[in-house]
This record gives structure tokens, sequence and C-alpha cells, in this order.
């Protein structure tokens, strides 16, 4: 028995790691993507990694606090947490992670779960363009769960059950099996709350890379922002298996896996670079429409023409 | 991290008010060692020099000819160079030309709130010696005696191309360990902050901003 | 135009009536009807845009020339309206209730001249000299150089040239320059 939890527990080490440095090549794979786009080469496909070992190596770092410390530290646990529920490869006794019956509920808390502990950081921080940019962060996050929670609840009454595993097994067999073509309205109100998800245009102010209020991580340098970035790569990449695992039939292999997340998250970039930003305002009255309903609409397709 | 204060080494943060001298902490900075293996202060000043993150503030004219750097045509990303909007994260410090005394207040800011190593490009050549600002009543004439300069980039204006050789130029010196500004304003902090004193009139703020 | 320039001068003892070049003209007015004669302007003769205002140091009379300039959208016209105020005791009536963007202009002038706007929204707050000792530093009198070596350090081995003997000799030396 306790053999068995240092294997599992091993095996999660070496997911996450994959996961995590997969992320970050995937970063930097989609920001020379974008850079094509603007007629740029973009930066260098090792810049994310170069980008964590420099403000890991800076040689100060202030604190405002103990909650300063462990917002980027909840943050990265939300991410790991996700990871851990989310079986990675289909099939694969080593890739599948703790994933168990109703992880699928623990997966969506965790998603939550980062956010509102680095919400509680940015704030201890005490800077004001912190504050502003939680409060968009967490006013968009809210709005983009609802389509997406309508869109997961309909998959669940479709497969009728709470596991990943399951859902992806009862995908298995073909392309015409797949949620997407299964269930095509649950998926339109999932991505269009993928969108909001990934923090790109035209969902992307509340982080506002370049400009001055860059929101939550304002006071965050140093260590704390390597902290943050390694997150951002893990997290990012966690979704899209997510995404993949719900909607797409999941991966029976690691050069499946990086084809489909890769096609995923093309959907978020080529939205990205088409589409100018939205207001948070305009961006919540977006998610609580057209996605909402077309949610709505996912859970009442599932059960006229799914659920027997 | 914050060293713990002791009695003798606090500064007098004179400038503020009765209620904020609370708000402020009143520590000196303290010199930072290098790594003592050799090779991981050379692989973490690789790092760095590969990473160069300025701080979007614009001071002075100079700072349009930071705008095109980041467009296609000369696409600073290529080499490492990013923007950071925030002083806490960025590590290159670009004063974009003539610096007025009421610009010096917050330069001196935002360095003393970049954290180290920070390194300072001086572009134009008005902070090198005034340039055509060389008998102003309101703009300062050298600035590196106000915050330590690493590296001088001259002209009115530079072009974009130059300020790119200047980053290059930049990542070398780091890689060989040459730019520790930082710890030289830590080492020769009382003559800075005389210095600034003497410029800054109205000194409403500590006197280092952590 | 030259109808509204004459009633101009009949009214309100406007002077020194000089068309410039076309569409710019400039006319001295006296300070206690120079606010009356802007509101005048502004809502019967259509000089609605108040493009700036400034201060002239004359020091040789003992004035300030203050100078309005107005413009006209409709005849495409500008009009400069130049008002002369005591140096000593520099004063002028705020025109922050015609033009609501003129108290910044009056704030710059409080600072760099020294001339006083009472009622002026913030004309007492600091503009762009922070904690400025000295006297206004546009004001002639104000010794800038002096000042300068006082204040800001300077680096060693900066020299100057003449243009025009620079341009001769090093430049386009076979042109000979002007001499």
């Amino acid at each position: 028995m306790d053999i068995d939890w240092f294997q599992k527990i091993g095996n999660f080490g070496l997911t996450l790691l994959i996961v995590t440095v997969y992320g970050l090549f995937m970063g930097a794979f989609i920001e020379r993507i974008i850079a094509k786009v603007q007629g740029r080469v973009g930066i260098p496909y090792t810049q994310p990694i170069i980008n964590i070992l420099q403000t890991l190596t800076r040689r100060t770092a202030i604190s405002h606090g103990i909650m300063f410390y462990l917002g980027p530290v909840f943050r990265i646990a939300g991410g790991v947490g996700t990871l851990a529920f989310v079986p990675v490869i289909f099939g694969s006794e080593t890739f599948s992670n703790f994933s168990g019956a109703g992880d699928l509920m623990l997966v969506i808390y965790f998603m939550f779960f980062g956010q509102l502990g680095m919400a509680l950081g940015a704030g201890e921080s005490g800077h004001p363009y912190a504050a502003i940019g939680i409060a968009r962060g967490l006013s968009q996050m809210t709005a983009y769960e609802v389509p997406f929670a309508l869109s997961v609840i309909a998959i669940v009454l479709q497969y009728d059950t709470l596991s990943i595993t399951e859902i992806v097994a009862a995908q298995q067999g073909g392309w015409q099996h797949w949620t997407l073509f299964t269930n095509p309205i649950a998926v339109a109100a999932a991505m269009l709350a993928f969108l909001g998800m990934t923090g790109y245009s035209p969902f992307d102010i509340f982080l506002a890379p370049q400009e001055i209020p860059i929101g939550p991580p304002t006071e965050f340098h140093s260590a704390y922002l390597s902290l943050l970035q390694t997150n951002r790569a893990l997290f990012g990449a966690t979704k899209l298996v997510l995404f993949m695992n719900l909607f797409f039939g999941g991966a029976t292999g690691w050069v499946e896996l990086a084809i489909k997340t890769w096609a995923i998250y093309m959907v978020a970039i080529a939205v990205g670079v088409a589409f100018p930003r939205f207001r948070i305002d305009q961006s919540i009255r977006f998610f609580f429409k057209i996605p909402t309903l077309i949610g709505i609409a996912s859970i009442v397709y599932v059960q006229m023409a799914l659920v027997r | 991290m914050i060293k713990s204060l002791s009695t003798d080494a606090t500064l007098a943060n004179a400038g503020l008010s009765a209620e904020e001298q609370d708000l402020f902490s009143n520590a000196r900075p303290t010199a930072y060692e290098p790594y003592s293996i050799k090779a991981v202060e050379d692989f973490a000043n690789w790092c760095r020099a590969n990473s160069l993150w300025i701080l979007a503030f614009g001071t002075g004219c100079g700072a349009i000819e930071l705008r095109p750097l980041m467009t296609a045509r000369f696409d600073a990303n290529r080499i490492g160079v990013a923007g950071r909007p925030t002083p806490r994260q960025a590590s290159v410090f670009i004063i974009g030309g003539y610096s007025s005394v009421k610009t010096l207040k917050r330069i001196v800011r935002s360095y003393e709130q970049m954290q180290g190593p920070k390194f300072v490009i001086a572009l134009g050549i008005c902070p090198v010696n005034g340039g055509m600002y060389w008998d102003s009543y309101n703009t300062i004439k050298r600035l590196d005696q106000y915050i330590p300069v690493d590296l001088y980039i001259t002209g009115c204006m530079p072009r974009p191309e130059v300020l790119v050789a200047g980053a290059l130029e930049l990542k070398k010196m780091i890689k060989e360990g040459r730019c520790d500004g930082a710890n030289r304003y830590v080492e020769n902090f009382d003559w800075y902050k005389a210095n600034q004193k003497k410029v800054i009139k109205k000194w409403d703020m500590p006197d280092y901003n952590w | 135009m030259n109808s509204m320039l004459e009633r101009l001068s009949k009214e309100f003892r406007v002077t020194d009536i000089t068309e410039r070049h076309p569409g710019l003209t400039t006319l001295t007015a006296d300070k206690d009807v120079a606010e009356t004669l802007l509101r005048e302007l502004r809502d019967r003769e259509g000089y609605t845009h108040l493009n700036f205002m400034t201060a002239i140091d004359y020091i040789e009379r003992g004035v300030f020339t203050l100078v309005y300039m107005l413009h006209n959208y409709a005849t495409k016209s500008t009009l400069s309206v130049h008002v002369n105020i005591d140096r000593v005791n520099a004063e002028m009536t705020s025109i922050h209730t015609l033009w609501a963007q003129a108290w910044t202009y009056q704030r710059e002038l409080r600072e760099l001249w020294g001339i006083n706007f009472p009622g002026s929204p913030r004309v007492e707050e600091d503009f762009c000299l922070e904690g400025w000792e000295e006297i206004p530093p546009m004001r002639r009198e104000f010794d800038t150089v002096e000042y300068c070596e006082r204040t800001f350090t300077s680096r060693e081995g900066r020299g100057t040239v003449n243009p025009r003997e620079h341009m001769a000799e090093i430049i386009f030396p076979n042109r000979g320059g002007d001499k």
C-alpha cells in the first residue's frame, strides 16, 4: 500500500515536470506565432525558462507580510492541485495522476482556489493597481465560470459521471464520439469561456500585460514572480489538458496531447490577434449573454436529446 | 530581505510627516554579495543578460525611441528585451534623455524600488553632460551624480538601432559581471543622497524607497 | 474685421492695432478692460478658442506683457490681445471663467513669472518646479547660468564652438562660409 503511494507521488512529480516544461515551451511557441502575425521574429524558445531563472536569481527581494508570501504559493498550489486530479494520458497508469470518481468537481474547485489565494496575496501588497487587477480578474472569472459550469453540467448529464477518466473513456473509438461532435452546443459554450480563461485579447484587461496597471502581480518580483511565471505555464497547460479530456476525446500519447492542446490553444490565439480588447464591463456582459445562453441551451439539448 | 533594524543604521526620513513615518521603512539598503560559487554567479549573470526587462517609464524625449524597439522593424524581443510596467519586476532602467528635477525625483523613487541587480542605461547626450540643456535652471547635467549609470548611449537623438547595440553591449557587460550599480549605490549611499537632496528641494518622500 | 477693430478701439480704447500678416492681428488693451474685451471677443465676435496665454518680460519698461492668443474658426483669423501689467505688483484678473483651461496657464505664469491671478483654481500649487526657492526663473533678473553652476555639477571637457565659424572652417571649408 505504502509503496503504491510512493509510486503514485513519483509518477505525479514526473507528470508535473513534463507538463510544466511543455507549458513553458508551448508558451514560447505561441508567443512566436503571435509575433509572426505582427511581422516579428519573436522571443527565443528558451526565453520563458530564462525569464524564470532571471527572476529567481535576483539578489534582493522585499516582502509585504506573510500573506504576500502565501499569495504565489496558493497560486501554484491551485495549479498543482488542478493537475493532480486531471488524468493526462488516457489508459496510462503512470500519467493518470490521482484521478478518481468525482474528480471533475474537485478540479473545478481547484481552478478557483489559486485565483482567490492570489487575491489575498496581492491585496496584502497594498498597491492600488493590484487591487484594481484583482477586482477585474475576479469579476471576469465569475463571468466566464458561468458558461463553463453550465457546459460541464451538460456533459456530466450526458455521460452520467463525475469522473474525468470515464468521460474520456466514453469518447474513445473514433473522432465521431468526441463531445465536440456528440454535444457541440456544450463545447461552444466552453470554448467561449476558454477565451476568457486564457487571458488573451479581447479578455486581457485584468492582466494588461504591458501597461502600468499590470494587474494582480504589480508588487510581485524576484522569486515570487518566478513562482507565478511557473504557475502560468503549468496552469495554462493543465487547463488545456482538461479541455482536451472533456471535449476533444483525450489523448492516448504525448504526441496526440501536444497536437490537440496546441490546436485548442490556437482558438484563443486566433481570436486574440484579431480582436481588440474589451473593457471589463463589456466582457462581463458578453459572458452573461451569449455564452450563458448557449450553456443553458446545451443542458436543454442534453435533457431532450441525449439522456434517456 | 529587510535586515533587522539596528539603531545606528536607520535613516531619518525627515521629509515625511509624523503620520507617514510609520508607513515607510527607515532601514538603510545593504550591499549584496554575489553567489560564492563562481560558476553559479556566471550562470545567473547569463540569465540576467538574456532576459533584460526594461522599466516602461518614459523620461524625457528619448522615450519615444523605446517604442519602435518592440515593433516589427527592430523586434527587441529577439534578444531577450521585454518591457515590464512596474519597477519591482524590471531590471533595466533606460533614462530617455534629459531629466528635469521633477522627473529626477520620480527616477530616484523608481530606481530604488527596482530589485537588484539592476542596470541603468542613459540614453542621449543630456544625461552625460547636459546636452542642449547645459544652462537650464531645471535640468540636471550629470545623471551619474544621482544614480549609478552602467552604460551611456550618446547622441541627440540616438536611433533605435543604437539602443539595440547598447542592449547587446549591456548583455556583454552583465555576462562579464561588470554591472554592479546597485551595490555601488549602496556603498556610496550618503554621497548619492546628498547630491539628490541638493537639487530636489521638496523632499517629501522616505530617504530610501523600499 | 476692420469694422470690428474700429468698434473695439472706440469702445475699449484698444491701441496699437497691427496686422502682422494676413490672419494675425495684434492689439493692446488696458488692464482694467481686458477681461471685458476678451468676453466680448469670445461671445460676440466668434473668437471662441484660446490658443494659449503667456507673458513677456519687458524689464526695460518695467512691465510684463500678457499675451492672449485667440482664434476665430469661422474667419480663420487669429487675434493676439496684449495687456501690459506692472512688473512690481504683478497681478491680473483670472480668465478661468471664460476658458476653463486657462487656469493651467495661470498656474504656470505664477510659478515661472510670479504673476498672481487671484481666484484662479489651484494657482498656489507647484506646477513644474517643486519647492522652488529663488525668484521666478523666467524673470529676466534671474541669472540662469549662475544658478545652474551653483546647483548642478558640470562634466569636464565640454567645449563650445561658434556655429558660423565651425560651418565655415570644418563642415564647408571649400565654400569659405559667408565671410
